[in-house]
This record gives C-alpha cells, sequence and structure tokens, in this order.
C-alpha cells in the first residue's frame, strides 16, 4: 500500500480526532480523502508535525494524532528524545514510513536503507512504540486511542503518492476553525 | 530588582503558561526560575524551531506560548517563523539572549550578533532591545502587544543587561 490508500483506510478513525497533518502531498492527500475541522494542515514548515503534535497534546486534554513522514522526523530528529522524555497519554505519532522523501521525487531516505525509526524513538526514551505494516494500520491506530498511552507507530509501506490538488485553503482560516474544533 | 523573577511575574500575570527553552548562560537565572514556577509549564527543546513547533501546538491548544533561546540560533528559525508562526498568524514572544553585543568576551558571537536586528527586521518582526535592567519595565507591555497583533515579537537582552560576566 502506499500512503494515500493508507490514509483512505483509516479516514473513519481520523475523523473524530485532532490530527496535525505533515506538509505536502501528505496534506493534500488527507484533505482531498476527507477534509475536516479536526485536521490541522501543514503548508510549510518541514519536519516540525510531531512538535506541534506533542504541543497540542500537552496544552489540552483530546487525543491528537500527529501523521508525519519519514524524511520530516529525519530533519527534526530532536524531537524524538523530547516525545521521550514529555509524551502525554493522549499523543499518538504515527510516522508513515515509505523509505522516501515523497513530495520532491520519491528520492530515498536512509530509513529505506540501514536506519531504524522505531528503534531510534525507544532509544530515545518513548516508552511505547508499535512498528507496522500498512495493511493493518487502522487496527493499530484503534488500540493505541483505546489504550489511552502515548504511542509512536511506525508503518512501513511503499513509496508512492497520490496525484491530488494543492491546498488552496487560507492558512489563518485552516487554524481558526482548528482551535473552534479543538475548543468544541 | 531581580530580573529574573520580573520576567517569570510577567510571564504568569499574562498568562503565558507554555514555555520552551534552549539554553545560554546568560539565561540559566531566568530559566530557572521559569522551571521552579507552578503556573508555568516548561519544556526543554533541542532545536529552535522544533520549539516553535511545540509552541505553535500549544498555542492551538489553548495555551499562551513563549519560546527563550540565544540569537546564534535565529537563523535555523528563520523558515519556521515564516511559513508557520507568520503563515498562520500565531503569537509568541521570544525572549533572546543576544550575544556579541557590548561586555560581550567571545569573539565568534559577534559574527551573528552583527546580523540579529537585520535578520529580524528582514521577516518585519516587532524588536525590543534590553540593555538596562530598568529596559525590563516594559516586559509586561510587550507581552500585552504580542498577544494583541498575534505576531513573533523578538526581545533581545544583551550582556549588560544580565549584569555581564564577572570582570568583563
Amino acid at each position: 500500500m502506499i500512503r494515500s490508500e493508507i490514509l483512505k483506510e483509516i479516514a473513519p478513525i481520523l475523523r473524530d480526532q485532532l490530527v496535525v497533518c505533515n506538509i505536502g502531498i501528505p496534506s493534500q492527500e488527507l484533505h482531498a480523502i476527507d477534509d475536516q475541522p479536526t485536521n490541522f494542515y501543514m503548508l510549510g514548515t518541514m519536519g516540525l508535525a510531531s512538535s506541534i503534535g506533542l504541543g497540542l497534546a500537552l496544552a489540552q486534554p483530546k487525543p491528537v494524532i500527529a501523521i508525519d513522514g519519514d524524511g520530516s522526523v529525519l530533519t527534526n530528529l530532536g524531537t524524538l528524545p523530547t516525545i521521550g522524555n514529555n509524551c502525554p497519554d493522549n499523543y499518538i505519532l504515527m510516522i508513515i514510513d515509505n523509505g522516501s522523501y515523497g513530495s520532491t521525487g520519491d528520492q530515498p531516505t536512509y530509513t529505506g536503507k540501514k536506519t531504524d525509526l522505531a528503534g531510534m524513538a525507544r532509544a530515545a526514551g518513548c516508552d511505547t512504540v508499535v512498528e507496522v505494516q500498512d495493511v493493518d494500520t487502522g487496527k493499530a491506530l484503534q488500540a493505541a486511542l483505546d489504550s489511552g498511552k502515548g504511542t509512536v507507530m511506525v508503518v512501513k509501506c511503499d513509496s508512492g503518492n497520490a496525484k491530488m490538488p494543492v491546498i488552496t485553503l487560507d492558512p489563518v482560516v485552516i487554524r481558526h476553525r482548528f482551535m473552534e474544533a479543538v475548543a468544541s | 530588582m531581580n530580573i529574573d523573577k520580573k520576567i517569570a511575574d510577567d510571564l504568569v500575570a499574562n498568562d503565558v503558561s507554555f514555555v520552551t527553552t534552549v539554553p545560554c548562560k546568560q539565561l540559566a537565572g531566568v530559566i530557572d526560575e521559569i522551571d521552579k514556577r507552578d503556573d508555568i509549564f516548561h519544556i526543554p527543546s533541542n532545536k529552535e524551531d522544533e520549539g516553535m513547533g511545540l509552541c505553535a501546538g500549544a498555542f492551538m491548544g489553548g495555551k499562551r506560548p513563549a519560546i527563550i533561546m540565544q540569537n546564534t540560533a535565529l537563523g535555523v528559525t528563520l523558515n519556521t517563523l515564516a511559513t508557520l508562526t507568520q503563515f498562520y498568524r500565531m503569537p509568541l514572544p521570544m525572549i533572546i539572549s543576544y550575544r556579541g553585543e557590548l561586555r560581550e568576551p567571545v569573539a565568534c558571537q559577534v559574527e551573528m550578533a552583527v546580523h540579529t536586528k537585520a535578520l529580524l527586521a528582514q521577516l518585519n518582526i516587532p524588536t525590543y532591545h534590553f540593555h538596562w535592567q530598568k529596559d525590563v519595565e516594559e516586559f509586561d507591555n510587550i507581552l500585552k502587544y504580542t498577544f494583541m497583533c498575534n505576531k513573533p515579537v523578538a526581545i533581545l537582552t544583551d550582556a549588560n543587561f544580565w549584569g555581564g560576566y564577572g570582570d568583563q
């Protein structure tokens, strides 16, 4: 499966949750599949989905799912120790690890070679780290939500992107409606 | 006047309850003070742009955030300031130790100091420079201004403000 197929499959689970979605094609795919006010789309700032998600989870009690990518986590590796030492029970970091920089032309990342993000997350102090194959993502995400424990998921899938339109929503509109959904 | 306590008191009085820090020796006292306050959640960051991401999330979760950092790291935050904090119109007080200014003992620090105000001006970030201890009296107003206009705002605090380094 590629990322967009996973997002389609888990859309019914994501719909009721606060979601912070990674820059570029992942946000375009989620927006096209199931746009919701509870989705915060990153239009820029590669690497910070996990940090925004952690800040949001620490600031309020609703569950937060940050959808990140292997390339983006690699560009902000300092996030893993911060999560490992501060992870609240309402935070799920779901790293879709397709071993490539999808938004820039599928150039390979090091996670498709020797680098193991799940191992790095554990070494950084993250207590609950689960490695999942693409077909099992929905089941694992629901289990993480039901567990009420902060979780890092590393979802292994194929490289590839769906052709989706660029998000033209104004960033202030995305932020405003998201904050209303958080507060509701 | 204890400027560390004054800064922490003003943060609390303005309902700033989520503070991330990347340390600098000039900032050690204020970071200690913030760590002691029950009204402030203090989360150290490993890098300043990561900290700005945490602050963006905390703001959307209903908390007023702030970041404490050193000016030498301003360069690594430019993309985050432009494409996250400014693009989505989020408030962010940035309490920045202004290394490389008067009474600085380390020559290399001057190399980023000479670019600091120019970079902030290029980004149209409102910038205040605390040089005398009495300048801290403006801090409360700066916080109110930041959360009024939903912008990142920089407060540069130099070595003279913090009392210098020993005999420097």
